[in-house]
């Protein structure tokens, strides 16, 4: 187990390298960059003079080839560099962002799992019927609902409704548990749930698959209790395609919510993401597209741990 | 007895007049909450270029001048660090002199050395710092500072929009010693003299600024603070306003989002609207055939009927007001019956297009002659503007296609290297001032934002002249003369219509007045909250 450990971590380093090659290099055959926009644009006293020395002073006018191999040393220090775009650290850009994003995450996911497993399972038990009718319109009302759209119409209720909204300004949990909560609630909510109804949908079919194998008839001829069949021998193996959902949809979920967060007014990853692209800040989105790729490739490692232990097949091959 | 009436009476109106009084008499206290649509990339405004640097950071600072914070047209300078001024006889050397008792807030004192290296930072950058407001102020010879009081600057020449100059929002007062340490502190720090202290800014979420105790206004300002938030989504910030979480937006709200707050906040809501010195000009690139024709250019500006237009589109979009190349309602505007007069303001627009397909028949353009407007990817108003002005030349037998740019890309891509035939192209100003707003129309040679790439000797001559006409009159008729020979004898540029500014804030906001600039008026030293 420990050798699979080490050599999929050691598998992350290619992967990285190879996102970290392609988004330096497809940033750089984007039309538009950072000076242009942000000292020329729509000013009607822009002189190439200054263009050139701002362009200098963010080591722009040296070849690519120079600017790539200065970068991926730093990245080897784990030295991201500044934004072209504040002047500020990286990492304390991320950071800043990150506990929200991370936060609404887990959120999101713990309100998916929670809505997704038990209607799942209950959907596939009773298949057929008005309960399993009922849990599949649900689930693709939740498909068909864009997380944003929802978001809005959260927002209008409490607004006309209750003649409330949600504090505009992120608080720690630790600060204060409930201003956190009466902020993060309604985009977990929001989210969670066209979240859930993906995960519902998987847990059903999967739970049906499983239901009909054999050594659930097996079970069931041994005169199990049928209780106990559903939760240690098909819940289980159900679960499987389940986890590969729930942990892909989170990695999404970190830097992925880009309406989410504007309609919310959350500061978190996303909007960073899609405002340094438009910044054309080279070095932040390069930052964040390894960020998240990273966060892909660890999820992913987390799951095919949780697989070897759910599954035992899969330890000993 | 009669007298004891009269007195009753007088003590009656006294009572029942105070809480209105008291209503508009300023009150201390509160915190001024309010949304920015952007956030700041630097805290230096000698370096940036957005409203996100200005709105949450210019109250920690003062200016030299400051155009009048009551003054609708925001063209009307009034001092700030500078208590007095004159000007010499020839209108080349301009003395101020600053207030004393002035303090930075780590309490030392402001003199004219802060002033000079603030202005020396901006005009003689010292090597590897980039000023991009350099070009503004090509015509100061030197900055004095002749003693700690007083400020002197030498001009080349005689310019009539210099004071404006000094009232430029941008720049801020920054402290001589801090500028000698280090040229760039400023894009990460706050140091100021201005009427609010800097408490906090959390990148991409708040700014947070609280009162100076010490401030050089007695009893200003009267806010205890003030939190900005920055909130980029439109709809979000409406539901800010709107659900009461933020007072103001000081940008602008489009007509149907303004709409929607005084339907929902009834007397809670105060609107204060204004012409907007921004606005989509339409450049032609004479480089391209057949736009090195005048009269395929006056054609395209014939076509367009703009009183309709602003009819129709400023219920839909931020565009409203028909005016020429000054913002209408400020000193150099163009009164409307002369306006009237220049080609595609006609009010008989039957004539107008009958005259531009004359003229397109005359240059032996076929009728369905097809050409692409280049347009900027930002929805508002860009989009509905772009469809109306090709509805408008589909009329005169003109088949326009439109091509939408990604903004990032637009004027790297599109206009600087000329690669269009007809863009929109945008043109907004800290102030009205026709030196700061006729500039980008000389010719190409001398000025770099001129993106319909023509040289016209006889317009740069104009505008020199302007610029140095002393007397308001005089200047006035120099600018009506540009104002023909742009838009209407050679149609260089096509003005569509001005932006309109629609702020919907707060009824409890007090003391602040729009301006046609979302730049201007954002110390808040004048401003207070009402019960």
């Amino acid at each position: 187990m420990l050798r699979y450990i080490v050599k999929r971590l050691l598998l992350m380093i290619p992967t990285l390298l190879a996102v970290a090659v392609l988004v330096f290099f497809l940033m750089r055959v984007v039309p538009g960059d950072i000076v242009e926009l942000r000292f020329a644009g729509e000013s009607a006293f822009a002189s190439k003079e200054n263009l050139d020395k701002e362009r200098v002073r963010l080591g722009l006018d040296r070849p690519v080839w120079q600017q790539f191999l200065s970068w991926m040393g730093g990245i080897l220090r784990l030295d991201f560099g500044t934004s072209m775009w504040t002047g500020a650290p990286i990492l304390e850009e991320i950071r800043l962002r990150f506990a929200l994003s991370l936060q609404l995450a887990i959120m999101a996911t713990l309100i998916a799992v929670l809505l997704a497993v038990p209607l799942g399972i209950v959907a596939a038990i009773k298949q057929d019927t008005c309960v399993d009718y009922a849990v599949r319109i649900f689930s693709i009302a939740g498909l068909a609902t864009p997380s944003f759209w929802l978001g809005i119409l959260f927002i209008l209720t409490l607004l006309i409704v209750f003649r409330w909204l949600p504090p505009m300004l992120y608080t720690p949990f630790w600060v204060s548990p409930a201003q956190n909560l009466a902020q993060l609630i309604w985009p977990a909510l929001a989210v969670g749930y066209r979240y859930s109804a993906v995960a519902t949908r998987m847990t059903r079919s999967a739970m049906l698959e499983v239901l009909r194998e054999d050594y659930i008839r097996t079970a069931r001829a041994k005169g199990l209790w049928e209780k106990l069949i559903l939760s240690r021998h098909a819940l289980k193996n159900a679960m499987l395609p389940v986890l590969t959902v729930i942990a892909l949809e989170f990695a999404f979920l970190m830097g992925g919510l880009v309406v989410t967060e504007q309609v919310f007014n959350l500061n978190g990853l996303g909007l960073l993401f899609v405002e340094s692209v438009a910044h054309r800040d080279y070095t932040l989105t390069q930052a964040l597209v390894l960020l998240v790729a990273f966060v892909f490739i660890f999820v992913n490692f987390l799951v095919d741990l949780a697989y070897a232990w759910i599954d035992p097949r899969i330890r000993f091959r | 007895m009669c007298a004891l009436k009269l007195v009753l009476i007088v003590a009656l109106v006294t009572l029942a007049a105070a809480p209105a009084a008291a209503q508009d008499r300023p009150r201390h206290g509160g915190e001024l909450v309010f949304v920015v649509p952007s956030s700041p990339p630097s805290y230096d405004a000698h370096r940036e270029e957005t409203f996100g640097t200005i709105h949450p950071i210019a109250p920690h600072y003062n200016t030299l001048l400051r155009t009048d914070p009551g003054d609708r047209t925001g063209s009307r300078v009034v001092g700030d660090l500078a208590e007095s001024w004159s000007i010499s006889r020839d209108g080349r050397t301009y003395t101020l002199k600053l207030r004393r008792g002035v303090k930075f807030h780590d309490g030392s004192e402001m003199t004219s050395r802060d002033v000079k290296a603030s202005y020396d930072k901006i005009i003689f950058p010292p090597a590897g710092v980039a000023s991009n407001r350099k070009g503004e102020y090509v015509v100061v010879e030197a900055v004095q500072a002749p003693d700690p009081y007083t400020v002197v600057f030498r001009l080349k020449w005689p310019q009539a929009s210099f004071l404006n100059s000094l009232a430029s929002p941008w720049n801020w007062i920054y402290k001589a010693d801090i500028l000698a340490r280090d040229m760039r502190w400023y894009e990460t720090h706050v140091m100021g003299t201005g009427p609010f202290l800097f408490v906090e800014h959390v990148k991409g979420s708040h700014w947070v600024g609280k009162r100076n105790p010490n401030y050089w206004d007695r009893g200003k300002p009267y806010l205890d603070g003030y939190r900005a938030i920055f909130m980029t989504d439109s709809a979000a910030q409406v539901a800010a306003i709107r659900g009461e979480r933020a007072m103001i937006q000081f940008r602008g709200f489009s007509p149907a989002e303004r709409d929607s707050l005084v339907q929902a906040l009834g007397k809670r809501v105060t609107v204060q609207e204004s012409p907007w010195n921004c606005l989509i000009l339409v450049a032609i690139n004479h480089e391209k055939k057949p736009f090195d024709d005048r009269r395929v250019r006056r054609a395209l500006t014939l076509a367009l009927d703009r009183y309709q237009g602003s009819a129709a589109l400023s219920k839909i979009a931020i565009v409203k007001e028909v005016g020429g190349v000054q913002a209408p309602g400020t000193p150099f505007a163009t009164p409307p019956q002369e306006l009237e007069k220049l080609a595609g303001y006609w009010r008989d627009i039957g004539k107008s297009r009958a005259e531009a397909r004359r003229l397109l028949k005359e240059a032996g353009i076929p009728d369905g002659f097809s050409f692409t407007y280049k347009n900027r990817g930002i929805p508002m108003p860009y989009e509905p503007v772009g469809v109306w002005l090709i509805d408008q030349w589909r009329q005169i037998g003109l088949n326009v296609r439109q091509e939408v740019v990604e903004p990032a890309a637009y004027y790297g891509q599109v206009l600087r290297p000329g690669n269009f035939e007809v863009a929109a192209d945008f043109q907004c100003g800290y102030t009205v001032e026709p030196d700061l707003d006729l500039y980008k129309f000389q010719s190409k040679e001398i000025s770099h934002s001129n993106y319909s790439r023509y040289t016209d000797r006889v317009l740069d001559e104009l505008y020199e002249k302007q610029s140095r006409a002393t007397d308001p009159e005089e200047r006035r008729r120099l600018i009506r003369e540009f104002e023909r020979r742009l838009l209407d004898e050679e149609a260089h540029y096509l003005y569509t219509l001005q932006w309109h500014r629609i702020i919907p804030h707060s009824a409890r906001v007090r003391g602040w007045t729009i301006t046609p600039s979302h730049y201007l008026n954002q110390q808040l030293d004048t401003v207070w909250l009402a019960e």
